[in-house]
């Protein structure tokens, strides 16, 4: 079976090199992230995966340009990420849109801050409004609308960006599990329409295995890098097929044999 | 086919009477009032409280006249108009200066460091104690009126503008700033849409302490207006003109916030928890 990233271009997008994070509270110094290295190429779908507090967010939220790193660098393209920018479009899990610009409006945000005609704006704003499927809600508020809604707006509106690589934040992690599994395949076709970059944070590993070329397990404290699997099953991937079973205890195992349980003895 | 008929004409009684509720709920406490202040009157015997009947009198002849033809028959219209005049120059005063100084201070931290003391000194003074001084500042007449009407909006808009920007969602800025938003437009396209909510409510609030301060600001000796008419009426010991003063400025305070109400609505129909 042909591998998904197999056809798209090897050539290096993200480049992290020897990245660190140290956060200062108060009289403690926290090390979120140390000497994590990691290099993602043209069109690929990574999903970082680890339990909190192991530094996927933050990593996620460096390569944005919302933090500046401690030490090392995250590179786009061979240029050095100082802050954000419309090529690396975040989508938070709580959604963040504005909520006094409606749906359309909302996915034309990043358009018009270019200053583009108006009539070419309208076109873009429509056309993602469409391709996320919501032109019946174009003049709807955020508020008016499901969490489902909400975060494809949010996708559309970094599309609509031209966005190369999306960043995505647990996204569906406030959503219901039936609008995550539809959202996870509009998310796939959208992927494989445009042959965006994806990096994708999550803390399911079913949902890692689902999307994803690539599934990098983190853990925690500090926050490093532990394993990067290739996933090379065969998409669509069916969640109760034997082979995806295999790859979700494989990645489960690397991901639990770092986070502690207190083990309670089921009899006495 | 009968339960197709039959729903529309059971409905329509429905709907009518949860009209006739939506109206009625709202006006069933102050008739209550006016009913126990007429009880009241009437078993102690007080000469110093008119009966509702007789401020209802002396509302008519204050609105159309030929009942008692004094100073004070057939004048509504201009004291009216003089308290809505100073009411809403000082409120548009008071929006004038405190929502620029609300943004300035909610933005800029060195304005925040160097202001914002001073304003939470001044806050606390009662409006009441500027009276002596605000006379002397703007001589008698209309200006220290204005002037005191001023005071009393201006705190709540300066403080719900700051408190509105000063709380706007962090994400938003990573919104914005992510999709090419920065600098000057950064805020007129996030921190003005996103204040909006508090400052409508620094001004629904502010509007309030402007009805509330007229009286105390026609105390420095204008001879028109409806503050002026209560303290007329208290001089005089006419209580029937003092509290037909005090039911025109409630009567009024209460029409020209739901004008505030309904301008907010408009505006910020993206918030529907914002809706009064």
């Amino acid at each position: 079976m042909p591998d998904a990233g197999m056809h798209r271009s090897a050539r290096p997008t993200l480049a992290v090199k020897g990245l660190s994070k140290r956060f200062v509270i108060g009289e403690q110094t926290v090390e979120a992230l140390r000497d994590v290295n990691l290099t993602i190429s043209k069109g690929e779908f990574v999903c970082l995966i680890g339990a909190s507090g192991c530094g996927k967010s933050t990593l996620l939220r460096i390569i944005a340009g919302f933090e500046t790193a401690s030490a090392g660098t995250v590179e786009m393209y061979g240029a050095p990420i100082t802050a954000p920018g419309p090529e690396r479009g975040m989508v938070f899990q709580d959604f963040a849109l504005f909520p006094w610009l409606t749906v359309k409006e909302n996915i034309g945000f990043g358009p018009r801050q270019r200053g583009l005609p108006k009539d070419k704006l309208d076109e873009i704003a429509t056309r993602y409004t469409e391709m996320v499927g919501l032109t019946k809600f174009a003049d709807y508020y955020p508020s008016q609308l499901s969490g489902g809604m909400k975060q494809r707006v949010a996708i559309a509106r970094v599309l609509a960006n031209d966005c190369e690589v999306l960043l995505m934040d647990e996204p569906f992690g406030a959503l219901d599990a039936l609008t995550r599994e539809k959202l996870q395949q509009e998310l796939l076709e959208i992927w494989e329409r445009t042959k965006v970059t994806v990096i994708f944070v999550t803390h399911s590993v079913e949902e890692a295995v689902v999307l994803s070329d690539r599934v990098v397990v983190m853990t925690a404290g500090p926050g490093r890098i532990e394993h990067d699997a290739r996933i090379k099953l065969a998409r669509p991937r069916e969640v109760s097929a034997i082979d995806f079973n295999q790859v979700r205890r494989d990645i489960t195992r690397r991901l639990s044999s770092h986070v502690v349980v207190k083990s309670v003895p089921l009899t006495a | 086919m009968e339960a197709v008929s039959e729903a529309p004409a059971k409905r329509a009684p429905a709907a009518r009477w949860s009209a006739i509720k939506r109206w009625l709920t709202p006006v069933l406490v102050p008739i209550a009032l006016v009913a126990a202040w007429d009880i009241c009157v009437r078993l102690t015997g007080t000469r110093l409280i008119p009966l509702p009947r007789d401020v209802g009198i002396m509302l008519y002849d204050f609105t159309f006249g030929g009942i008692y033809d004094d100073a004070f028959s057939k004048t509504i219209h201009i004291h009216f108009w003089k308290s809505v005049q100073r009411v809403y120059g000082g409120f548009f005063a008071a929006a004038l200066v405190g929502i620029p100084l609300g943004l300035l201070i909610g933005r800029i931290r060195f304005i925040r460091d160097l202001i914002d003391p001073t304003l939470q000194m001044l806050r606390p003074v009662p409006v009441t104690a500027w009276l002596p001084l605000s006379m002397i500042f703007f001589g008698l007449g209309p200006n220290a009126a204005i002037f005191l009407v001023f005071l009393g909006a201006f705190f709540p808009i300066v403080l719900n503008t700051t408190f509105g920007v000063r709380s706007v969602d962090h994400k938003l800025f990573e919104a914005a700033s992510m999709l090419g938003c920065n600098g000057s437009s950064l805020f007129r396209q996030v921190v003005l849409p996103a204040a909006t909510p508090s400052i409508f409510n620094g001004l629904r609030l502010g509007h309030g302490f402007a009805w509330i301060l007229i009286v105390v600001g026609e105390m420095t000796g204008v001879p028109q207006g409806l503050g002026a008419v209560i303290m007329d009426g208290r001089t005089l010991s006419r209580t029937d003109l003092v509290i037909s003063g005090m039911i025109v400025i409630g009567l009024a305070g209460f029409f020209s916030d739901r004008i505030i109400v309904a301008i907010n609505n408009r505006l910020l129909a993206w918030s529907p928890q914002h809706h009064a």
